[in-house]
């Protein structure tokens, strides 16, 4: 919840200069669908225009972020361009890249393996049945990869699942952890403590640094978390050792 | 000869460093790399080649390590005691450890990471694409008791220069920049923080460092209310309880918490070094003031190579003083034959 008052006053898309270390174009104070699109479509034009000053570029929940050394070049020039290339079309209703892929991938829900699902599920008000389909049915978009390597933020859940982070950290969950909280999901490549709800198990890494390929996943990219009973689960996971854990893919349009 | 480092002992945080990995941003993975990174400049300036030759990496507690051939070595960063079969050699200053030559590195005496660089650069593996350690991220492995690390193939012999180290092994005065949320904080809040005293706390990683304080906390207005934005190394993110950490190299690519402003790269090199207690505060400066600080402090590091000088001799760190010619021929008080070693 932003306040009111931010809300009606400021006006997006903002470009502001992040530390010495690149310009930021953000389109939208609060997580929305749209602004995530925005972002990602930006991200694609930045990367076209092939400015010669920015060294990588990436796109985050509402951002689209230029890194260059700030103390080599002025940023009055870029913010320039960035503003005509924000003011040159609508991005807020830009199509999502072309070449995304959807990924199917086998889940264990709840068990021992993912203890938090019945925790999650009373918070949503759902009973652990009806939290299963939601979360497994759901196609869930990757919204950004950050915080670890290769990790996807996921969305969106429908609104009963804006369930808040916990206040005590869990200490540990495995790599391959499926996390909830405010609509999301989290997939973890690592083990990691978390403020996010265990409720899914998956031998999928979005990180798989011997690979040809070590980052899988891509904005824009779609996951769906499907259902597995334990035995199954075991039976993948004792034979993929991948990092792929039975995923199967598919093109998207 | 194969030309290796033999490790016969370690402390507990050594790994092999470099300046990191770029381009890896948008698939969550920050730059990592060396705590600091001006003491690389250094290393390459004294042993005179390229700065992307991978170093060792000593956190507090440096090693015991013999050489298989030949080795130029030069050490830098964080001041620790070191000997070569036994006699004292000076830090921030290139070397010869000859073969079978045992080098000692002791515990740091000012700072916190010292760095042993050797000609040709250690030839340990590259993982996505370079050879630096990144912990946070699971690539690369700390040095153990034992391992023999491999050292590339060198040109040079040239030895015996030192370089005088630009201040920053001791905390003291930190210019940080406004960033994109600094507006997200009151005009008192911010003159409260660049006013206030913080000491380095014990609590700290490669990913963050937290700034201990006596009094309020620096709450930002809409603490809990921001989507998780851009981190980069140097952002004073202040937390839930208005407690200041400053991001370090092996941060996350993103963050929920506030920050407050940057931290130039010149000055971050401070707070990697800075011992735990020491006195830390914020200063700060225009858009326009930190990057001509930057720049400047950059040039200094592109031209390092030009400042570094021969060392002086000192009777007492020769090793083999028994060996000089010291009474024979006619030696004058003017024309020391030992100056010129």
């Amino acid at each position: 919840m932003m306040t009111e008052k931010f809300e009606t006053q400021e006006t997006w898309p903002q470009i502001k200069t992040v530390g010495l270390a690149g310009v930021i174009v953000t389109f939208s104070g609060v997580l929305s669908e749209p602004a995530n699109r925005a972002a990602i479509a930006f991200l694609a034009g930045v990367r076209a225009a092939e400015w010669e000053e920015v060294e990588e570029s990436n796109s985050t929940l509402v951002s689209t972020f230029l890194k260059m050394d700030l103390s080599v070049h002025r940023p009055e020039p870029i913010i320039e361009r960035l503003q005509n290339l924000v003011d040159s079309r609508d991005w807020l209703a830009a199509p999502l890249p072309s070449g995304r892929t959807l990924w199917r991938v086998p889940t264990l829900f709840g068990t021992d393996r993912a203890p938090q699902l019945a925790e999650a599920a009373e918070l949503a008000g759902q009973t652990i049945e009806q939290a299963i389909t939601d979360l497994s049915t759901t196609s869930m978009r990757v919204l950004t990869i950050g915080f670890a390597p290769g990790q996807p933020y996921l969305g969106t859940l429908p609104d009963y699942w804006n369930i808040p982070r916990q206040t005590k950290i869990t200490p540990n969950v495995p790599a391959g952890s499926l996390v909830t909280a405010v609509r999301q999901f989290c997939l973890f490549p690592y083990a990691t403590p978390t403020g996010w709800r265990h409720v899914g198990a998956t031998s999928f890494l979005s990180f798989r640094p011997k690979s040809e390929r070590p980052f899988p996943l891509s904005p824009g990219d779609e996951m769906i978390f499907d259902p597995v009973t334990e035995v199954e689960f075991l039976k993948i996971e004792s034979s993929d050792q991948s990092g792929n854990g039975g995923a199967q893919t598919e093109m998207l349009k | 000869m194969n030309r290796t480092l033999i490790v016969r002992s370690i402390g507990p945080a050594a790994a092999v460093q470099d300046l990191g990995r770029t381009g890896f941003m948008s698939a969550g993975l920050t730059r990592g790399g060396a705590s600091d990174p001006a003491a690389l400049h250094e290393g390459a300036a004294l042993l005179g080649q390229r700065l992307s030759c991978a170093v060792l990496e000593m956190a507090g507690i440096g090693g015991v390590f013999e050489a298989t051939s030949d080795i130029r070595i030069a050490l830098t960063g964080a001041v620790m005691d070191a000997t070569i079969d036994g006699a004292t050699v000076q830090w921030n200053a290139s070397h010869l450890l000859s073969a079978c030559s045992v080098l000692k590195i002791g515990a740091a005496r000012r700072g916190n990471f010292g760095y042993l660089h050797v000609g040709g650069g250690f030839a340990t593996p590259s993982y996505l694409g370079t050879q630096g350690c990144h912990m946070s991220a699971g690539l690369g492995l700390l040095i153990a008791e034992g391992d023999i690390l491999p050292v590339g193939s060198d040109a040079s012999t040239d030895t015996g220069f030192y370089v005088v180290p630009e201040q920053r092994l001791d905390g003291g005065k930190i210019c940080f920049v406004r960033s994109m949320q600094s507006d997200k904080f009151e005009d008192s809040t911010m003159t409260r923080f660049t006013k206030t005293e913080f000491r380095r706390d014990p609590r700290g990683n490669r990913q963050g460092i937290r700034m201990d304080f006596d009094g309020e906390g620096f709450q930002s207005g809409g603490q809990l209310n921001i989507v998780s934005e851009v981190t980069i190394a140097g952002d004073i993110q202040i937390t839930g309880d208005g407690t200041p950490f400053v991001l370090m190299h092996e941060c996350q690519t993103t963050g929920g918490y506030p920050r407050i402003g940057t931290i130039l790269p010149c000055d971050l090199n401070k707070i990697s070094q800075a011992p735990i207690g020491s006195s830390l505060k914020f200063e700060l400066v225009t858009l326009e003031e930190g990057a001509a600080i930057q720049a400047r402090a950059s040039a200094v590091l592109s031209g390092l190579t030009k400042s570094i000088k021969p060392l002086i001799r000192d009777v007492t760190t020769i090793q083999d003083l028994l060996s000089y010619q010291l009474i024979s021929g006619a030696i004058s008080a003017k024309n020391d034959p030992l100056d010129e070693g």
